[in-house]
């Protein structure tokens, strides 16, 4: 493909879908670890209701708002999450699942009734993302990385899901330690002094920060793929959490590249006219990957914990 | 008169606290639910001492070191270590907890889990250097784990399990080891590696409080006890407290007499 072709088409969704899977599998692999991979889910759900709450009340489709609206619905489904777990004394999975279906369902139905129906918010959108559309008209082929007339019309999308991947590895820098410390034996942890319940809060905040910047590329339903099945076939590889989370952002890219490629020209190689979704093909691929991993990777048997 | 014998006059008398010991617990009291699990608890440990900690299950054991440490909030009472409050005595006391309540599958090896007992000295981003390493790898060579440093710890036994969860302890290099049952679901040699180490810290004049629960080797492991059941049930030296009255208590006939008689002739 030309550089005249793919650069204004492909480049930037290809690298959005990129950033956004690397974005949400490095704080994958501690929610993996930690066996909260579902929050990740229950984030991504409840990303819907907090951005037609933003809209409601703005009344504008702007990127602000709604960034906030969505980080206000993840802090109270947080909350919600712990409320639900201790007051009903229910297992975690559960007061999660119960959280974000209903959350998520206020949303549906907050969607259908307002009138949106001028702007372009739409649940379809919220479910599968618009990876496709977020294309860079003004640029005409490679040269257009340098013209500054050019870079200015990049779609904004690109920016956010930067600002969350960068948000994401300092988090991660900054907090290694505590996080490890915390996960890995929580009462050392917490005689050592560290605050475990606050590096598990800010992991979750971290969490939806990914989320929410990735809701624009591959939707809510997505974004859970992205949060475990990159994680889970890393662990598969290797013994060591360092180089697990390397090759949970090896097969975060791989996934997001090749499920870019195969979307928009597999279903033409097999002989069908029309491009298929992105953002499905995408989770598609890290599944398969995930699979792949689980059949052949070198330390897909462990000896778990000891029986006690 | 001057504000310094004012404020002397002013200030609470130190009471018969010993402010060198250990650690000293004042009125501990924890509950889970409606049920308290440890009511209004003291206790002393003794410097240089070997201590354990005994009762029956669910008599709060745990929970009282859990509760000294901060990792579980009281309902009352506080824990003051070497005469100060437990934020800034902390890197004076290193734990082990119970070797289940990690998730051994977890991807990490031997040395990085003794490693991140100098959390305190390596702070959020200090770099590990080959000191550190060298450091880890002589509190492994103590308890004889020298040749697992690269093993990934689910591929160890549970004797190997705890001794690297106490080479993670020396590596805090502190003055009070606490130990949440040390000795539970271990192969003999273990036990004996373990017990070693022990005594050779108390030979150090360090002290050591360690959650026990097999009563026929109280005698030869540890020089103090404590006995719990939910409440303080006696405190002291082997000698004084180690009594068959006072396990009767303790374990409100739950022992046979059969084993008491065997812990009294064990005491000779």
């Amino acid at each position: 493909m030309s550089g005249e072709e793919f650069v204004p088409l492909s480049l930037t969704p290809m690298l959005i879908g990129v950033l956004a899977a690397v974005a949400c599998a490095l704080p994958g692999n501690f929610l993996v670890l930690r066996k909260q991979a579902l929050i990740g889910d229950a984030i991504s759900h409840v990303v819907l209701p907090g951005i037609v709450v933003a809209f409601l009340i703005t009344g504008v489709v702007a990127a602000a708002p709604m960034m906030l609206g969505a980080a206000g619905a993840a802090l109270v489904s947080v909350v919600m999450i712990e409320a639900i777990r201790r007051l009903g004394n229910i297992e975690p999975g559960a007061a999660m699942g119960l959280t974000f279906t209903t959350l998520f369902a206020a949303g549906v139905l907050l969607l259908e009734q307002s009138d949106t129906s001028s702007v372009h918010l739409d649940v379809e959108h919220a479910l599968y993302g618009n990876l496709e559309s977020l294309i860079w008209l003004d640029a005409i082929g490679w040269e257009s990385l340098l013209d500054p007339v050019a870079l200015a019309g990049l779609p904004p999308e690109l920016g956010r899901v930067v600002i969350a991947l960068l948000g994401v590895c300092a988090f991660l820098w900054l907090f290694w330690r505590p996080l490890v410390l915390s996960t890995f034996d929580e009462s050392f942890a917490q005689a050592m002094g560290i605050a475990t319940n606050r590096v598990g809060v800010a992991l979750v905040m971290v969490a939806a920060l990914a989320a929410v910047a990735a809701f624009d590329a591959v939707g809510s339903i997505i974004v859970i793929a992205m949060f475990i099945c990159p994680p889970a076939a890393a662990r598969l590889m290797t013994n060591r959490l360092e180089h697990q989370v390397g090759w949970s952002v090896v097969f975060a890219v791989l996934s997001a590249v090749f499920g870019y490629v195969f979307a928009g020209y597999g279903p033409l190689w097999l002989g069908f006219d029309n491009a298929v979704s992105a953002a499905g093909m995408i989770a598609t691929v890290s599944g398969i990957i995930l699979a792949i991993a689980a059949c052949f990777a070198p330390h897909r048997h462990r000896s778990g914990a000891p029986a006690v | 008169m001057s504000l310094e014998v004012a404020a002397n006059m002013g200030a609470t008398p130190k009471a018969e606290i010993p402010a060198d010991s250990p650690m000293v617990i004042r009125g501990m009291t924890v509950s889970y639910g409606q049920k308290p699990v440890v009511f209004s608890v003291d206790m002393t440990v003794a410097e240089g001492s070997m201590t354990a900690i005994i009762g029956p299950n669910g008599a709060g054991k745990s929970t009282l070191l859990k509760a000294a440490l901060g990792i579980v909030q009281p309902l009352a009472g506080q824990a003051l270590v070497f005469g100060k409050p437990l934020q800034s005595a902390r890197h004076r006391i290193a734990y082990v907890p119970q070797r289940a309540s990690v998730d051994w599958d977890f991807p990490t090896r031997v040395i990085d889990v003794v490693l991140m007992g100098l959390y305190r000295e390596l702070g959020l981003l200090r770099r590990i250097r080959p000191h550190h390493i060298e450091k880890a790898r002589a509190c492994l060579e103590r308890v004889g784990m020298t040749d697992f440093a690269d093993r990934q710890i689910g591929q160890l036994s549970g004797g190997q399990q705890q001794r690297v969860f106490l080479a993670r302890a020396l590596a805090q290099e502190a003055d009070l080891y606490l130990l949440d049952e040390p000795f539970a679901g271990v192969d003999a040699a273990t036990e004996k590696a373990i017990i070693d180490v022990l005594k050779s810290l108390r030979s150090e004049g360090k002290t050591v409080v360690a959650v026990h629960h097999d009563l026929t080797t109280v005698r030869s492991y540890f020089d103090r006890v404590f006995l719990i059941n939910t409440r303080k049930m006696a405190e002291g030296t082997v000698d004084d407290a180690f009594t068959s009255e006072n396990l009767n208590q303790t374990y409100g006939g739950r022992l046979a007499t059969g084993q008491i008689d065997q812990l009294e002739l064990a005491a000779g």
